[in-house]
């Protein structure tokens, strides 16, 4: 493995896999007990830098760090230096002073993890950046469709939705090319990168021509934050268009699952009776989160420093 | 867990045989765990006399990936082909509990499973290849107080090869192999290896 985790494209397919058998194993030898703890990581320090809102991933970073008994500080943008000023490399060089062996960053600037990795000592985990890539998601989406249908290889995974704005969905294409699934992305012309011809992946504007085929259906959330042009005529029209209800989830074969990275806009993107069906792997996803991120952190953190 | 010494060299005065032939071949690795199980039979009947199950009900048998988990269930197996008792069998990882990750690095995960009924108020037996320094026994011991409180804890081993740096001694000894700490005992079981025996190769001639 190398030191930081920044995109998925860090990882190559013996280091991806793993990193998904290491979180089935803490998540086998966790199972049931009483004390969810475990010793590995004693006196490391991992810090979440945090200058963008989340709810699931840093409490999912945090809980894995102190599951490995790491110490952990968690910084947020809000009511710190940054509103005096501060810059991203001078908080980092400040948390590492106090002894950081790793820093989890999430940030609204698209490769800012990777600026970061070049000041500071101690491994970075990319959280998020941007439009950029959120490694750390597309891991365990990659360990919640393993769990599901057993395998990876040959896995048809279609995703939906807001690709342009989505880093969730560029680590997913990378990760799930790489431990050789067949990606399907589906999103208004309007939603795709203008790059995406030379991605490793099918793209196509209809969603019911796709979904009979599909192993795996992967809505993205359309993102109203970053939604600052017109991208589709309306809520309502994206939604008949792109939108999973329940009658394009009855034409799915039979053993096919429904994800969400969450957080959900329920009756925009995935319809609520979707998202509750036996079908979604929604709150897997966010418990799979977990031992993912253990799995992470043990491998960049457990060894010799460097 | 096939501990290999990798300090410098001491210089070891009277030093065993290292040679590459066998210690102990396949069939001596049977005798030694036909031993091993009839001793815990026993040791379970006196803890309990005139139990019906012979006290056997009481033991689970945990091993120490990754060789001490199918002389686990060996000894399980001849422990209920001796006795007409099943016992439980279970693996318990030690990877996430060792205190030498960081001089050595990350390495891959192995399966920690229990029996559904739990270690609670039961007597554990670790079980494991080689004794060595005694610090997998010690991760082990660690990694046991996570999971569950059982009435005592001991130790069974294949080969116990001197050199403790902890106070941890084995209650079961399936053979004890006197070497320098230069040398290295290889553990082969056909279950991980293909074949079965005991080898002790390196070292000051």
């Amino acid at each position: 493995m190398k030191r930081h985790l920044l995109e998925a494209g860090d990882l190559d397919r013996a280091d991806a896999t793993l990193v998904l058998d290491t979180a089935a194993q803490i998540e086998q030898a966790l199972a049931g007990r009483e004390v969810k703890k475990l010793p590995t990581l004693r006196g490391r320090t991992v810090v979440n830098l945090f200058y963008e809102d989340s709810t699931r991933t840093r409490i999912s970073f945090e809980l894995a760090a102190k599951r490995l008994s790491a110490d952990v500080i968690n910084f947020s943008a809000k009511g710190s230096s940054v509103s005096k000023g501060e810059s991203l490399k001078d908080t980092a060089l400040t948390l590492e002073a106090m002894g950081s062996d790793a820093i989890v960053v999430r940030h609204p600037a698209s490769g800012a993890p990777h600026r970061l990795a070049n000041w500071v000592k101690g491994s970075v985990v990319n959280a998020g950046d941007g439009t950029h890539e959120h490694p750390t998601q597309a891991l365990l989406d990659a360990y919640t469709i393993r769990q599901r249908l057993g395998r990876l290889d040959g896995v048809r995974v279609v995703i939906v939705g807001d690709v342009l704005h989505s880093r969730v969905a560029r680590s997913n294409v990378w990760l799930l090319h790489t431990l050789g699934a067949e990606v399907t992305l589906v999103a208004p012309p309007t939603l795709l990168p203008v790059g995406v011809g030379s991605w490793p992946v099918d793209v196509s504007y209809d969603l019911d021509a796709v979904l009979p085929k599909a192993d795996v259906v992967m809505m993205l959330r359309v993102q109203a934050e970053r939604m600052n042009a017109s991208f589709f005529p309306s809520a309502r029209e994206y939604s008949r268009r792109y939108g999973l209800d329940g009658r394009r989830m009855a034409v799915l074969p039979d053993d096919a699952i429904v994800m969400h990275p969450g957080p959900m806009n329920r009756g925009m993107e995935i319809a609520a009776e979707v998202a509750d069906s036996v079908r979604s792997t929604i709150v897997d996803q966010v418990g799979n989160g977990v031992s993912v991120r253990m799995a992470v952190l043990y491998l960049l953190l457990g060894g010799a420093p460097e | 867990m096939t501990e290999s010494s990798e300090l410098p060299a001491p210089p070891a005065s009277a030093s065993p045989e290292p040679s590459a032939a066998p210690l102990l071949t396949a069939d001596d690795v049977a005798r030694v765990v036909d031993r091993v199980a009839h001793q815990l039979i026993e040791r379970a009947a006196s803890a309990a006399p005139g139990a019906v199950d012979g006290g056997l009900a009481d033991l689970v048998l945990i091993g120490i990936p990754t060789r001490g988990a199918p002389l686990a269930r060996r000894l399980a197996a001849r422990i209920e082909a001796f006795s007409g008792t099943p016992v439980d069998v279970g693996t318990v990882d030690i990877t996430l509990y060792r205190d030498d990750l960081r001089l050595r690095g990350v390495r891959a995960l192995e399966d920690t499973r229990l029996p559904g009924s739990g270690i609670d108020g039961r007597l554990v037996v670790l079980v494991d290849d080689v004794l060595f320094s005694g610090r997998s026994v010690r991760a082990a011991l660690d990694a046991l107080r996570d999971l569950g409180r059982p009435r005592a804890v001991q130790l069974a081993v294949l080969v116990d090869r001197g050199h403790r740096e902890l106070p941890i001694r084995a209650d079961y000894v399936g053979k004890n192999v006197p070497t320098a700490r230069t040398q290295q005992v290889k553990v082969k079981l056909a279950e991980v290896d293909g074949e079965d025996s005991v080898t002790v190769v390196g070292g000051d001639r």
